[in-house]
C-alpha cells in the first residue's frame, strides 16, 4: 500500500531540518507526482498538520499535485527567450498537444509548462524536453520535436552521434572477454552475460555502444526488476559494490580492455552507467 | 530591559518585545492591520511601518515584527513613515475597497483617494485566519497555498478539513470578510459560522435586513433565491 510506503521515505529524513521537502521530493521521484493520499500519510507520519504539507507542495512549482506526463516539455518564456518569440512557441506546443501550460494531455504523454529562464539565453527560444535542450526553436521546429519526443529522444542515432563509442569488456575476475561478434548489436559485437531473476536464467547481449541501451534477452525481464549478471564463462557474479547513482541498485562491473572498468545498472529500464577509464573507483 | 528611544522619548521595555508594544505602551498610535494581539507577529500588511537608525542609514521596519534593540533610535510619524502608510493604505484600498477595516483605516489617514487600478480581492492575504485557526483555535484547519499571483488561504485540496470545527473564529479575525459564508458551499465550509451560529439573515429574507451579527456581512454570499 501507498502509505506503508511513505513511512519508509519519512523514517529516512526524519529529523532533519527542511525534511518535510526532502521527504516530498522523494515522493514526487517515486510517483511522479504527489497524490492527495500521499500528502494526507505524510502530514501523518511527520506529525504536521495537512495544511502545512499542502502549503509547501503547492508553494514549490517542482512539486506537482496533478499526475505528470512521461515527457516534460518545458517551454522558456523569459526575457530574452520572450523577444525571441518564445510566446509563439509556446502557443504552437499548446495548439499541437491541446492543453495549457501546467497541463497534462489526456493519454499521459506530454506535460507541458512554461519557464522563466533556463540559463542559456543565448540560445533562445529553448524548449526542453526530458533534459534533452533544443536550442532556437521556432514555430516550425515544435512539429518534430514533439515527434521526436514521441518517438523516443533516448533511441540515439548511433551512426551520427559522437558521444557514442564502442567498447570492449572481460569479466572483472576470469578476465574473459564478453564480447559476442558473431550476435551484433547495434552494429557492433554485442556483450554477452548471464543473467537470473526470479526462476529465469538465461543469457543477455547488451549493446556494446556506450550511451545505447539496446538489449536482447532470453527472457523478457520485467521493468524495474533488478536482475544478476553473471559472467558466462566462470559464473562469476559480476555485482559491483557500488549503487546505481540514479536508483541505488547495484551495479554491475566490467572490465574496459582499453583500460579502466564500466558499470551498469541491474536495474531494467534504468539508464544508470558510468565508465571509469582509471579504475580507481574499482 | 532594554533602552531606546521613540520619537525622542526613552523608554526601556523587556527583552523580546517589539517596537509596536513600545510604542504603544508610550502612546505613539501606530496603525495595524495583519497584526492581532495574541497571534505571532506576522508582517504582511507592512501597514505598522517606523522608520529606525539615523540618516543616511535610516530604514523603513516593520515595527510589529521587529524586535527592540539596545540605543535604537525609532520614528513612528516622520514624513518617510507617513508616505509609506498612505501608499500602503492606497494600495490595500485598490485591492479590497469593500473593506470595511481598510475603509476606516484610511479615512482615518485621510486618503480619501487611490492612484493604482482598482480591483475587488476578496483576500488581502494578512494571514489572521490562518494564525486564529493554528494558534488561538489549536486546529490549523486552514492555511496558505500556492505563490505569488496564486496565492490563496484555504484547506487543502479545497475540502472541509477534518479539523476544521466550523468554530467560525477565522471570521471573526478577517479584516476583508472574505471568509464569509462558505454556507451555500458546505463541502467547502470553512468555518460555517452562519451555519451554526444561524444569524438572522439566514432565518429572514436574505439580505432583508443586514441584522447579522456579524455587521456589516456586505460579503455575505447566500444566494437570494
Ligand atoms: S530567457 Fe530563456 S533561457 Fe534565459
Ligand atoms: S501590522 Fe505589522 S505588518 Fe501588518
Amino acid at each position: 500500500m501507498r502509505t506503508d510506503e511513505v513511512q519508509g521515505f519519512v523514517d529516512r529524513h526524519v529529523g532533519e531540518r527542511g525534511g518535510l521537502i526532502s521527504i516530498l521530493e522523494d515522493m514526487q521521484a517515486r510517483y511522479g507526482y504527489l497524490p492527495a493520499d500521499v500528502l494526507r500519510a505524510v502530514a501523518e507520519r511527520t506529525g504536521q498538520s495537512l495544511t502545512d504539507v499542502y502549503g509547501v507542495a503547492t508553494f514549490y512549482k517542482s512539486f506537482s499535485l496533478k499526475p505528470r506526463g512521461k515527457h516534460l516539455c518545458s517551454v522558456c518564456v523569459g526575457t530574452a527567450c520572450h523577444v525571441r518569440r518564445a510566446p509563439m512557441v509556446a502557443r504552437e506546443v499548446e495548439r499541437r498537444l491541446g492543453i495549457r501550460p501546467g497541463d497534462t494531455t489526456a493519454d499521459r504523454e506530454f506535460t507541458l509548462e512554461t519557464v522563466n529562464c533556463l540559463g542559456a539565453c543565448a540560445l533562445g527560444p529553448i524548449v526542453v524536453v526530458d533534459g534533452h535542450y533544443f536550442s532556437a526553436v521556432t514555430t516550425g521546429k515544435v512539429k518534430d520535436i514533439l515527434e521526436q519526443t514521441r518517438a523516443g529522444l533516448d533511441r540515439v542515432d548511433v551512426k551520427t552521434d559522437r558521444r557514442i563509442f564502442p567498447v570492449t569488456v572481460s569479466c572483472s575476475r576470469c578476465n574473459h572477454s564478453l564480447m559476442d561478434a558473431a550476435h551484433p548489436i547495434d552494429g557492433s559485437p554485442s556483450i554477452r552475460v548471464t543473467v537470473s531473476f526470479k526462476r529465469h536464467h538465461g543469457w543477455l547481449r547488451l549493446s556494446s555502444l556506450y550511451g545505447s541501451y539496446t538489449l536482447e534477452c532470453e527472457y523478457e525481464i520485467p521493468m524495474d526488476a533488478v536482475v544478476d549478471f553473471f559472467c558466462p564463462h566462470c559464473h562469476a557474479d559480476l555485482k559491483s559494490a557500488a549503487g546505481c547513482p540514479e536508483c541505488g541498485a547495484p551495479m554491475v562491473a566490467m572490465i574496459v580492455r582499453a583500460g579502466g572498468i564500466v558499470q551498469v545498472c541491474s536495474r531494467r529500464g534504468c539508464k544508470g552507467h558510468m565508465l571509469d577509464l582509471n579504475g580507481s573507483g574499482f | 530591559m532594554v533602552d531606546l528611544k521613540i520619537n525622542g522619548l526613552h523608554v526601556s521595555m523587556p527583552e523580546g518585545s517589539t517596537l509596536l508594544e513600545a510604542a504603544r505602551f508610550l502612546g505613539f498610535p501606530i496603525p495595524t492591520l495583519c497584526h492581532m494581539d495574541g497571534l505571532e507577529p506576522y508582517g504582511a500588511c507592512r501597514l505598522c511601518v517606523v522608520e529606525i537608525g539615523r540618516e543616511p542609514k535610516a530604514r523603513l521596519v516593520t515595527a510589529c515584527t521587529y524586535p527592540v534593540q539596545e540605543g535604537l533610535e525609532v520614528r513612528t510619524a516622520s514624513s518617510r513613515v507617513l508616505r509609506a502608510r498612505v501608499m500602503i493604505l492606497e494600495l490595500l484600498l485598490a485591492s479590497c475597497p469593500q473593506s470595511r477595516t481598510i475603509q476606516d483605516l484610511a479615512s482615518a489617514h485621510n486618503v480619501r483617494q487611490q492612484r493604482f487600478r482598482q480591483e475587488h480581492e476578496d483576500c488581502i492575504l494578512c494571514g489572521r485566519c490562518v494564525r486564529m485557526c493554528k494558534e488561538q483555535m489549536m486546529a490549523g484547519a486552514i492555511g496558505f497555498r500556492g505563490r505569488g499571483e496564486n496565492r490563496s488561504i484555504g484547506t487543502p485540496f479545497d475540502l472541509r478539513s477534518e479539523q476544521c470545527r466550523l468554530c467560525g473564529g477565522c471570521i471573526y479575525v478577517c479584516p476583508a470578510c472574505q471568509l464569509r459564508c462558505t454556507y451555500n458551499e458546505p463541502e467547502k465550509a470553512i468555518c460555517g459560522g452562519c451555519a451554526n451560529l444561524s444569524p438572522p439573515c439566514i432565518e429572514k429574507e436574505p439580505f432583508d435586513d443586514m441584522m447579522c451579527y456579524m455587521s456589516p456581512c456586505v460579503a455575505c454570499e447566500i444566494p437570494k433565491e
